[in-house]
């Protein structure tokens, strides 16, 4: 599956959810199951500083494809991480240095990657996209 | 005098003045607690601005011509009713500034010049960064050293610690009326009586006491009270300071340009009388205008019994969530009003705060610009439910259960 049909199967699973609060379950549940980042990579340089959730990402090259674990202090936001590693986790730094997250405004929550809300996962994507953008760069 | 009669304190009667508590978020109706940021705004505020801006837009001070005039009339009528409704003895003494911040910026750059190396300013624990840093700045620029005085595990400030930093060394007493984050109401009569007695000024931040009860700044004695328009149903970008005349009067002015002027030359400027003096450029004339209307629709309201109610959704919020396992209620002071903050165990605020916006409940959720209050406690932020006058207790008992089906979904 490529990028793009990884962010429409998502949004063809919120579909079935009629309100809110049901959505926020599944996110939630998401954010449970997350693998956890070992506390010990928990460092200064891996942590995006959200004005009140903090995300850490630990991201790496192999075999030509990118691979990012990450975690939060806050459940919602590690739910969304989850589809986010769902949707980027071992692509091309490529497609991930130009992919469009559509998914995200789709299901309606655009407002957790917006630059107001302060949560650490605008910081995350950017810098994701950093890195993929590094690796384009030393491989050129 | 005011238009509107003081009436009999009626929630649902006062609810119908705000159009903004009529409305559904995601299909539920809006429950907003998050007053302690700011306000909505009765419909006679609403009715003003469109007001200004349809008929009387005119710049002030020094117009010839009609509309001039009437806004003049108008923006200098709003600083006379605060000045009555705070028991300011003169209209000189109200200064209008951008908000509470720029109020103790003002008197932090300005009061600051009267002092020097070695003078000391004296602020609380429980003090919102805007009342910390603007101090600190002052500390760097005229090596005057910031003491902060303790509060203790309920949230209230220690007076024998409090009556001990002060000194004659203590030119100012910067504190809150009310703590944004805990509800904390200081005891500020005493503080002031206190710091006047080794010869200190005092600044009460009232940016969250004057929308919950009556003030008197000549009962208080204060030296400042300082407060912004939109936490008291007000506009945005306007706030008050006020200061007693003589002090003003020694202060140098903030900024330079228009109206704060007597004469300019390029040889020297002398400068304009009080409250002029301390207010340069075209000033925010509907803000003006429109937070004298506030003060209008304050006048209606019997904020003795106000006060009461507010009270009374705080006590009834905190008894029902004190029960839910986990949770801890931060700031229980004995004398408290209007805030519920609370933490709970394993969850973090942000997570809390986002489902009770699905449930159509608006708080904050955070540091609330208390950070060095939030190391105190321990905890990274708080999930703070803040009350007006126009709450009720179904919206509270909506509340609880919108807390209880978030924490039993997050656990």
């Amino acid at each position: 599956m490529n990028l793009t049909e990884k962010q429409e199967e998502i949004i063809q699973e919120f579909e079935v959810f009629d309100d809110w609060m049901e959505k926020y379950e599944y996110i939630i549940d998401l954010g449970k199951d997350l693998p956890k980042i070992d506390e010990d990579h928990k460092t200064e340089d891996r942590l995006i500083e959200g004005c009140q959730s903090r995300v850490w990402l630990d991201s790496h090259f192999d075999n030509g494809k990118m691979h990012f674990t990450a975690d939060s202090d806050a459940i919602i936001t590690k739910g969304i991480i989850g589809l986010l590693i769902r949707v980027l986790d071992q692509e091309s730094p490529e497609s991930i240095a130009k992919a469009d997250l559509f998914f995200i405004g789709r299901i309606g929550l655009q407002e957790h990657l917006s630059p107001t809300r302060a949560n650490g996962l605008l910081g995350m994507v950017k810098r994701l996209k950093l890195e993929a953008i590094k690796h384009i760069s030393a491989a050129s | 005098m005011s238009e509107l009669e003081k009436k009999s304190f009626n929630v649902r009667e006062i609810r119908e003045e705000f159009p903004a508590l009529r409305q559904q978020i995601y299909g539920k109706n809006l429950i907003y607690f998050d007053n302690g940021a700011t306000s909505q705004k009765p419909q006679m505020v609403l009715n003003a601005i469109n007001l200004f801006y349809s008929k009387e837009n005119a710049n002030i001070h020094r117009g010839v011509h009609y509309m001039s005039q009437k806004a003049t009339t108008e923006y200098e009528a709003a600083r006379q009713r605060i000045q009555h409704y705070i028991g300011a003895r003169k209209s000189e003494e109200i200064i209008f500034t951008k908000g509470t911040t720029d109020s103790i910026n003002l008197v932090a750059f300005s009061f600051g010049q009267l002092l020097s190396s070695g003078d000391e300013i004296l602020i609380s624990a429980m003090e919102h960064h805007s009342n910390i840093v603007p101090w600190q700045m002052l500390c760097e620029r005229q090596g005057c050293i910031l003491k902060v005085a303790p509060i203790n595990q309920r949230g209230e400030l220690i007076m024998e610690e409090f009556e001990r930093l002060l000194s004659p060394k203590t030119k100012l007493v910067s504190i809150t009326h009310i703590s944004n984050t805990l509800g904390t109401v200081n005891p500020v009569k005493e503080i002031i009586q206190k710091a006047h007695a080794v010869g200190a000024k005092v600044l009460i931040d009232g940016a969250q006491s004057i929308q919950h009860m009556h003030i008197n700044v000549k009962e208080l004695d204060c030296d400042f009270y300082v407060f912004s328009s939109h936490k008291v149903f007000g506009p945005t970008g306007i706030g008050v300071l006020y200061g007693k005349e003589d002090l003003l009067d020694r202060m140098p002015p903030y900024q330079g340009g228009g109206d704060m002027i007597s004469r300019v030359t390029f040889e020297r400027t002398t400068y304009n009388e009080l409250p002029f003096k301390f207010e340069a450029g075209t000033p925010h004339i509907a803000g003006g205008i429109c937070l004298g209307k506030a003060f209008e629709f304050l006048e209606s309201i019997d904020m003795e019994a106000a006060e009461r109610h507010e009270r009374e959704l705080a006590n009834y919020a905190e008894g029902m969530l004190d029960t839910f396992e986990g949770l801890q209620i931060i700031g229980e002071a004995k004398n408290k009003t209007s805030v519920v903050s609370f933490s709970v165990k394993g969850i973090h605020p942000f997570d809390i705060g986002t489902l009770l916006d699905k449930q159509g409940i608006a708080v904050r959720t955070g540091h609330h610009c208390t950070q060095p209050l939030m190391d105190f406690y321990g905890i990274p932020g708080t999930v703070r439910a803040s009350f007006a006058f126009y709450n009720t207790k179904e919206e509270i008992d909506t509340f609880v259960q919108a807390v209880e089906r978030s924490l039993s979904m997050l656990r």
